[in-house]
């Protein structure tokens, strides 16, 4: 099922942990190349997990996935070299220098050549601003640069794709939209960039494709806009008279009703507001206000996965 | 080298089970649009596994906490020279060596400078030499683990039997430096503190210093081998555990164990098959003619050990997710 289209394919991907849980539960990713795919779900849906069993660091229970169209196995690493990748926050030698650390990442690569090593670290530093503090140790590194450090390695190499995990975590607003721009302009390279996050506003505004995790499950997959358009408006009327504008909504045929202490609400679909309007004053409904409310993407995200503080398992 | 070092150093045998060393294309998957396959630098790609193993080795050989311990190790037989010295009776003669070690070869000393190699070998090698190898084996796997950075080493993809190999390599590395250090030391502080000359063997029979020091040098490849399968013991601890500290507790608590059994007689026939018990048998080197059965048995108990526990470290490094 090899889609040349597709920079990661999974199929029934599944993840039991030791203990029974179930941490990953038949994922099918579908990626596209280009794309920029936003990896959504609140913390331990299992996206950290998925990301594993891509980079070869976990193996699955069942399923399989493919990555640049070569199927991941024990055998098969080595397309990894075309994969640059920051999971669960950068890891490096407390040590060492942040170049010295770019030197041992670079020189665990069979796919690069020694000669070109110092112009690639270079590189990759000058890349995220780094230069000047190429020889400073990584320990007295502050946050931020410890984060760009980890997004140097991820690009030393040239690369098809680029997988970050939660790439802000733990970033001032500052260095999110660094981060933010930096994601832009390897997408600009033409390079698919991977990444998750718990946040719905931090990948919204770069990706053109989302994957939605909850509980293990994928509950949504697709471009940006079609998660768009699967909100549907609402229509809410403020009156006093709630029975009667409920019993009007009945009437039109309005999907979700629901009523407040001086609220009715219901899913719009083909009803127009004006037919709605018509209808109130005939039924003699003194009405406040009406109006259409369109969900907000973070109000799909939340009804995708949940609130907050359900803890699920 | 010796014989048992190389046989120590090199990789585990395969294993039923071993993935297939090189993916073979299958047809429809290679051409992938937009993944132009790297350009072949062959040349340097079959160097690839000697650049990481360089790079393994400066990141362990300039690590502070590493060149401290071989400082250490350079003291020990400074100060074990001077204390001999002290305790040396004027005059030459001999008789009046430390009782605790009970070693033949105390004696010895006070004729000849050379002799201690033998003793400074000999007593580093009840806890000091462990330790130091202790350190770097059981750190090599879980050290990386601990920092998250064989995550990071994976995904490269540095290959986890490469990986696994590089550590050991350097590992051997470290105990054939750790190990050498103690000899050289002691031989110079021994030649400056004692007299030099030709060597009077534990059998009585007198050798030139050249031929002496050759058998320094057999001790010591012999000590290097005893301590490169410590390290495959370390390492294959360490692929167990992203604790670096509970990585070298267990593996001295292993190696004080099987001292304190080694010693009790009523253990004796489990003794030879101890990891300790073979490894100050090097005293038969130090005899005309050389106990070679001795030096066998030892050398097939250190690549025996060593095999074995870098089978283990494979089948556990190979087959478990990594989740630091």
């Amino acid at each position: 099922m090899t889609d040349p289209e597709l920079a990661i394919a999974t199929s029934g991907l599944t993840k039991r942990f030791r203990g029974g849980q179930l941490a990953v539960d038949q994922v099918d990713l579908a990626v596209p190349r280009g794309a920029v795919y936003g990896f959504l779900g609140p913390n331990g849906s299992g996206k950290t997990t998925t990301i594993r069993m891509l980079l070869g660091l976990a193996f699955p229970t069942s399923g399989s996935a493919e990555i640049l169209g070569t199927t991941m196995s024990a055998g098969a690493i080595s397309v990894l070299s075309r994969v640059g990748s920051l999971v669960e926050g950068p890891a490096f030698y407390p040590y060492l220098s942040g170049w010295d650390n770019l030197a041992r990442y670079d020189a665990a690569d069979r796919s690069v050549s020694a000669r070109t090593a110092k112009a690639r670290i270079g590189e990759a530093l000058e890349r995220v601003g780094l230069s000047a503090a190429a020889r400073k140790k990584f320990r007295h590194y502050s946050l931020g640069m410890k984060q760009r450090l980890a997004i140097a390695a991820a690009l030393l190499a040239p690369r098809d794709l680029i997988i970050l995990d939660e790439p802000t975590n733990g970033l001032d607003p500052q260095g999110t939209r660094e981060v933010r721009a930096l994601i832009r302009q390897i997408a600009a390279d033409g390079i698919t960039v991977f990444v998750s996050s718990h946040l719905l506003a931090e990948v919204e505004q770069v990706s053109t494709h989302v994957g939605v995790m909850r509980t293990g499950k994928l509950v949504f997959q697709g471009e940006l806009a079609e998660l768009r358009r699967t909100a549907s408006p609402r229509i809410a009327v403020r009156t006093a008279d709630v029975a009667a504008a409920a019993e009007v909504f009945a009437k039109l045929g309005l999907a979700d009703p629901e009523t407040g202490e001086d609220l009715v609400t219901a899913e719009l679909g083909d009803v127009r507001p004006e037919q709605i309007t018509a209808e109130l004053v005939h039924a003699d409904v003194g009405v406040r206000s009406l109006n259409v409310e369109s969900p907000s993407l973070e109000d799909l995200f939340v009804g995708l996965t949940g609130e907050g503080f359900d803890v699920e398992r | 080298m010796s014989n048992a070092n190389l046989q120590a150093a090199s990789p585990p045998p395969p294993t039923p089970g071993t993935p297939p060393p090189a993916p073979t294309p299958v047809p429809g998957s290679t051409p992938v649009p937009g993944s132009t396959p790297n350009p072949e630098i062959s040349p340097d790609r079959r160097y690839a596994a000697v650049r990481l193993l360089g790079n393994e080795l400066r990141t362990t050989f300039f690590r502070r906490r590493n060149q401290l311990l071989l400082l250490v190790v350079a003291l020990f037989p400074l100060l074990i020279g001077i204390g001999l010295k002290a305790a040396a009776p004027h005059g030459g003669g001999g008789g009046n060596g430390p009782g605790a070690g009970g070693a033949a070869f105390f004696s010895q000393l006070a004729g000849n400078g050379v002799f201690l190699t033998f003793i400074a070998l000999s007593l580093l090698l009840i806890l000091v030499l462990p330790v130091v190898v202790a350190v770097v084996s059981g750190d090599s796997i879980a050290g990386e683990a601990g920092y998250g950075t064989l995550r990071y080493l994976l995904a490269v993809p540095a290959g986890r039997t490469r990986l696994l190999l590089v550590k050991y390599a350097m590992i051997v590395a470290w105990s054939v430096t750790a190990t050498f250090i103690v000899s050289v030391v002691a031989l110079i502080v021994g030649v400056v503190l004692f007299p030099a000359g030709p060597v009077t063997l534990l059998s009585g029979t007198t050798v030139s210093l050249g031929v002496g020091l050759f058998r320094v040098l057999l001790v010591t490849l012999y000590v290097c081998a005893a301590m490169a399968a410590v390290g495959a013991i370390g390492l294959a601890i360490s692929a167990f555990t992203e604790h670096a500290i509970g990585a070298i507790a267990a593996l001295m608590m292993l190696i004080v164990a099987s001292e304190v059994v080694d010693n009790i007689p009523q253990f004796a026939t489990v003794a030879p098959y101890l990891p300790t018990h073979w490894w100050n048998s090097f005293d038969s080197l130090l005899r005309t003619p050389i106990d070679t059965t001795t030096m066998w048995h030892g050398l097939l108990s250190f690549a025996i050990y060593a095999i074995l526990f870098l089978a283990i470290a494979w089948a556990r490094f190979t087959s478990a997710d990594v989740t630091s």
